[in-house]
């Protein structure tokens, strides 16, 4: 092989280096709307999803504009925050805030049949990465009326089935409230008793998801605590 | 047109290329490489297609332009020179899943970014690249690439169908009424250690068929 000097080598680096780095950045900023505007549908999606109404990418924006009727931000003492666009809140960020200056965004909705529900959004870590969902409530602000949950990389077969509709289907009808003290919905190795309304079964396999996922609706639910008291009839 | 050096762009011997690695120089089974992302990814079978198709698409794009440039690539920096174009590619597979396959980037995950550390694609291009054409080494990069694939898709299979009980999570198992007449599913077959196990069968049964594989001692 021919021998190269310094500085050929020099210049063929920084050439490379250069025409890569240009083109990524070209990728990168010519594919941020499409991917974009996928994480928004996908977000539109999941919430739909929480009060049980299916969307495809296609209707997600249509049924979200039709089921979904307004979104506002709350504080952790249950006053609304006006001026502040829920939908944009990333809760992540949030979560790096003190309690007292966190928006808290609630979406109110309606079900396919006509019922007056609230959807709250929850983030949490799982093993490998974030964890997140949503939760709906019916309008007594204590029971699940369903729940959608979502991740970045659980592993597949394990902690990833999180979202399959097995496992949030168990949700369904669990309460958040005991006698008006706050408990959250527990994961039960071993699965849970029947009749057990604060307790859904956990994943064999996925233990360190499942509990991510049980601290995830304890803390970012108690957040809301005085948000439901308040406005509970 | 000088016709000793034209050659036909499927001549047998490019088309050995193609076929190679699919069976007796598979770069799983023989060669036994990238077997990491082979643990990682074949729990279920649609990821692991997709990482297949991923992996054909970087591989053979990765050949071609390290065989365009192979005379230009001062030696004592190759193997970064390598890393870049690989990883180079792998962003931008990852970019384009996420702005317009974006079911399938969400499967996938944190594994398209896996495919840099795929040992598989270096190789090639170590091996190959540096000293072929383009054509060539664009052949060579799907046939290796393909055939890492089939041994992903393989083990997929069976990881989905006895530990999860679907195929391409359609319930099968469900459907053919295993589960009352007492069947369950193995939970051990979703955890990294079978495919560890199920690659090692496959490696049995092709070097039962083919003493060539078996080494003389």
């Amino acid at each position: 092989m021919k021998h190269f000097s310094n500085r050929y080598i020099f210049v063929f680096s920084s050439v490379m280096v250069i025409a890569v780095a240009t083109l990524l950045s070209l990728a990168a900023t010519l594919l941020r709307p499409a991917q974009e505007k996928n994480l928004e549908i996908e977000k539109k999606r999941s919430m739909l999803e929480s009060i049980r109404i299916t969307a495809t990418r296609s209707n997600a924006v249509d049924l979200y504009s039709r089921y979904i009727k307004e979104g506002f931000v709350t504080d952790i003492h249950g006053n609304t925050i006006d001026g502040v666009d829920a939908f944009g809140v990333v809760l992540k960020n949030e979560q790096r805030k003190p309690a007292g200056e966190q928006y808290l965004p609630v979406f109110t909705a309606s079900s396919e049949d006509g019922k007056d529900v609230i959807i709250l959004p929850v983030e949490g870590k799982g093993l490998w990465g974030p964890i997140w969902g949503y939760v709906s409530l019916e309008s007594d602000l204590n029971t699940i009326f369903g729940v959608t949950f979502d991740h970045k990389g659980e592993t597949p077969g394990l902690g990833a089935e999180i979202n399959t509709s097995d496992f949030e289907g168990m949700f369904r009808g669990k309460k958040l409230f005991d006698n008006g003290d706050f408990v959250s919905v527990m994961v039960h190795k071993g699965g849970a008793e029947d009749g057990d309304v604060h307790g859904v079964d956990a994943i064999s396999g996925g233990t360190i998801t499942s509990n991510g996922l049980q601290n995830m609706l304890r803390d970012c639910l108690e957040k809301y605590n005085a948000y439901l008291i308040k406005n509970r009839n | 047109m000088d016709k000793q050096e034209k050659e036909p762009l499927f001549s047998a011997k490019n088309l050995k290329l193609l076929t190679g690695p699919l069976g007796k120089n598979n770069p799983i089974t023989v060669q036994v490489l990238g077997i990491c992302s082979a643990l990682a990814i074949t729990v279920k079978l649609k990821p692991a297609l997709v990482m297949a198709l991923s992996v054909i698409a970087v591989i053979s794009i990765s050949n071609v332009v390290i065989a365009s440039l192979r005379k230009y690539i001062p030696e004592r920096i190759r193997i970064i020179v390598q890393l870049v174009v690989i990883a180079t590619l792998v962003i931008l597979v990852d970019q384009f899943l996420k702005a317009f396959a974006f079911e399938v980037s969400k499967q996938l995950s944190v594994f398209v970014g896996l495919i840099i550390t795929n040992c598989i694609i270096m190789g090639r291009l170590e091996a190959f690249a540096m000293a072929n054409k383009p054509w060539p080494s664009f052949i060579d990069g799907l046939g290796n690439g393909a055939g890492y694939g089939i041994i992903l898709v393989i083990v997929a299979f069976f990881r989905e169908l006895l530990g999860s009980g679907t195929v391409l999570d359609y319930p099968l198992v469900q459907i053919t009424g295993a589960y009352s007449t007492g069947y369950e599913n193995n939970g051990m077959m979703i955890l990294p250690p079978m495919a560890l196990i199920v690659v090692g069968i496959i490696i049995w049964v092709q070097r039962s068929r083919d003493k060539s594989l078996i080494e003389n001692k």
